[in-house]
């Protein structure tokens, strides 16, 4: 009955220098984090006025789609809607048919990731090229991203430079990261070249005007955008915010809380086709509307995907990634996750203390382990529990709702002491995977309350 | 009840007639009644020391976050219920653990349905010393080095000290408290108001990456040369206590409270 997160953890957990090697890396992330945040006195209006501010536009989301369409047009940009991933990848597909492309450049996007569209797009015959120099690691060697701003945080360089060897034929044994950067500087230069369709995602969609931005460290949103002529934009329904004050906000948290630093080094805003080309939003739904209607998740739709709740959840930093079975991690990944598929992922409810930590990160204060507890409430009643849990919370249950009953156990509690340490550090009880028991007290505070109360009043 | 005649009296004097007609209800949570009677017991008599009267309902039991963090809230809903009739009737109820006292006095609520009066009066003892009594003398004498630990639930839920992750002052009304106590030497360790890894039933769920963050925590407490770890929650140091003691490393774990109160 264990999760697949705790299994996958304990894994994990098996390699001791990995784990304090990816706890001290995004440790270090978090530390940035406050270093940023602790240096702006209006830090905390700040995360409240974004927190305000999303709300008013997933309330008002309606009209400022409208509002959005409408401007991009006049811009000359074609706008599409996509009510889940299915019809996404059909008109990714499609735009991609009507001008001929066979090879695509792409910027880091989470929403095609969740909409698998590499794959799509593959089946069909195109050749697909993240641009992200972390993003094109993880392609070449086939994984998945197992954090959504540091997609490949968790290789080493080694692993890096045997990679490159062996796909773009880089020197053998040098893993100098200046030299791997160099390597893939050139390989990707040959892409942007030759690809005839460039891809992005969108941090933010500004209503009023119709442009979208879009955040980098590498510039490779805009090499993939000022090469080739055809620049798609996938966007997800929550990324609009109204206007460019609101922008201001976003702008000065996104790049702190996600990496430390002040601000992304490139900041790039789209407003309308390159001279000659050619310019598609798509506006994906995939899911997102519902959430909207959930009481007690529409919070979610707040998030920007900065990860910061990622780099400060000390069970993300222990068990990696991987260990999730959705493929946002963390706590923003329990969460969505669950929204997207409860069946497959109820694993990832698991993997919180509920220490709020995260809840006081997150710029734009989702409440993220309420929502976690909330879904915890509910897994019983889809036969999810955890039976050990459930077991011990029945055992709760009855003794603590009846105080003689209660009263006879800790008056035979100190018995447990006296058992031999080989019967209580048994298989079937986890505790004693890493603890020792803690010993019962001779007399419990019940059986002292009369002298005490006799003493104290004296 | 309101005393208009007190306004016009020295506050000194407002506070001792306040303090001698108080009630204070002491909520001894299930885990520390079984394993920790003598936080209890500290907890009292600090109280008493204060001059307070102090009632400790004997029907009362645990106050439902182990199953409500486990996933089983329905299951508290009669604990619920029974702790705000056993409890509504005094001014304060004075709990020595962080993490209860946040409980009762955030998810009460919501689990009843109904306003708590005795949830909205439940305070941990830290805070009802610190921002009640307001107290500027504790009995305790204790020359030792010890380390903070601030719980996750002390520090982000019911505000003990402040949450590193927030640009607030900085402020800590476990240190204030400790102090004040003569003699003693009071670190923090690094990554101060990390969680530790107990998280209730996380630890039997996820022991393997429970017991990974409660090693850290007890080596980051050793780190600072302490002698003893101290904290609000005895549910923390209990946790860190059994990791400490399977690894066999050097420290050890008292409540905040036994420290206040050494000597009573």
């Amino acid at each position: 009955m264990s999760t697949k997160h705790s299994l996958a953890a304990e894994k994990f957990i098996q390699d001791s220098n990995r784990v304090t090697r990816h706890d001290q890396t995004f440790w270090s992330v978090r530390a940035k984090r406050d270093a940023q945040a602790h240096d702006l006195s209006e830090w905390e209006d700040l995360r409240e006025a974004a927190s305000q501010i999303k709300k008013h536009t997933v309330t008002h989301l309606a009209d400022y789609l409208q509002k959005f369409e409408e401007n991009a047009t006049r811009n000359g940009v074609h706008v599409h809607w996509a009510k889940d991933a299915a019809e996404y990848n059909d008109i990714v597909m499609q735009i991609l048919t009507e001008h001929q492309v066979h090879k695509v450049v792409k910027s880091k996007s989470m929403l095609t990731e969740e909409c698998h569209l590499n794959e799509h797009l593959e089946k069909h015959g195109i050749e697909v090229v993240e641009t992200d120099l972390g993003e094109r690691i993880l392609q070449m060697m086939k994984l998945a991203p197992s954090h959504i701003v540091m997609p490949a945080i968790h290789i080493t360089r080694e692993q890096v430079g045997h990679c490159f060897e062996e796909q773009i034929q880089s020197e053998k044994g040098n893993y100098d990261p200046t030299y791997l950067t160099r390597c893939a500087r050139y390989h990707l230069r040959d892409n942007f070249m030759t690809a005839e369709c460039g891809m992005t995602g969108a941090n933010f969609g500004i209503a009023e005007t119709g442009d979208v931005v879009v955040c980098t460290n590498e510039g490779n949103a805009d090499m993939s955008t000022s090469v080739p002529k055809l620049h798609i934009v996938s966007m997800g329904l929550e990324k609009l915010i109204p206007n460019y004050e609101a922008m201001g906000v976003f702008h000065r948290l996104l790049a702190r809380c996600g990496t430390g630093q002040a601000t992304t080094v490139y900041t790039s805003h789209f407003r309308k086709p390159r001279p000659g080309g050619e310019m598609h939003i798509i506006l994906v739904d995939n899911g997102r509307s519902s959430i909207l209607g959930d009481e007690e998740h529409w919070q979610t739709l707040k998030c920007m995907r900065c990860g910061a709740c990622m780099n400060t959840c000390p069970v993300y930093r222990r068990s990696g990634g991987y260990s999730y079975t959705y493929f946002i991690p963390g706590p923003i990944g329990i969460n969505l996750g669950m929204l997207k598929d409860r069946n497959a992922n109820y694993h990832n409810v698991s993997a919180c203390t509920l220490c709020c930590s995260c809840d006081n990160v997150c710029p734009v204060k989702v409440d993220l382990s309420t929502q976690i507890y909330r879904w915890r409430q509910r897994l019983d009643s889809w036969g999810k529990a955890n039976s050990m849990k459930k077991a011990m919370s029945k055992g709760m249950k009855l003794m603590f709702e009846h105080p003689a009953l209660y009263g006879t156990a800790l008056k035979m509690a100190p018995m447990a002491n006296i058992l031999p340490r080989w019967m209580t550090n048994v298989r079937m009880n986890a505790w004693a995977k890493g603890h020792e028991m803690p010993e019962f007290a001779k007399k419990s505070f019940h059986a002292q309350w009369k002298d005490l109360k006799k003493g104290g009043q004296k | 009840m309101d005393y208009p005649l007190l306004h016009v009296l020295h506050r000194d004097v407002e506070k001792q007639f306040c303090l001698r007609y108080m009630k204070i209800g002491l909520f001894v949570p299930c885990y520390v009644d079984a394993l920790y009677p003598e936080v209890g017991v500290a907890t009292y008599k600090l109280l008493r020391h204060y001059g307070l009267d102090v009632d400790y309902p004997e029907k009362q039991t645990c106050c439902g976050q182990p199953m409500g963090n486990a996933g089983f809230q329905t299951m508290a809903h009669q604990l619920v219920e029974n702790y705000d009739a056993l409890f509504q009737k005094y001014d304060y109820v004075v709990a020595p653990s962080a993490s209860c006292a946040a409980y009762v006095r955030f998810f009460h609520p919501d689990i009843t349905n109904h306003a708590c009066k005795a949830a909205a009066k439940t305070m941990d003892v830290v805070e009802f010393l610190h921002d009640v009594l307001k107290v500027d003398k504790v009995p305790g004498r204790f020359p030792h080095k010890v380390s903070v630990h601030n719980s996750c639930h002390g520090v982000r839920e019911l505000g003990l000290s402040s949450p590193s992750e927030r640009n607030i002052a900085p402020f800590s009304k476990i240190k204030d408290l400790l102090g004040l106590v003569e003699g003693i030497t009071v670190m923090e360790p690094e990554r101060p108001d990390e969680c530790c890894g107990f998280g209730g039933m996380f630890s039997v769920e996820e022991p393997d990456v429970s017991t990974r963050m409660g090693t850290e925590k007890v080596n980051r407490h050793i780190a600072t040369g302490a002698e003893y770890v101290t904290g609000p929650d005895s549910s923390c140091l209990m946790h860190m206590q059994g990791v400490a003691k399977r690894q066999g490393l050097p420290i050890k774990f008292i409540h905040i409270v036994e420290i206040l109160a050494a000597g009573l």
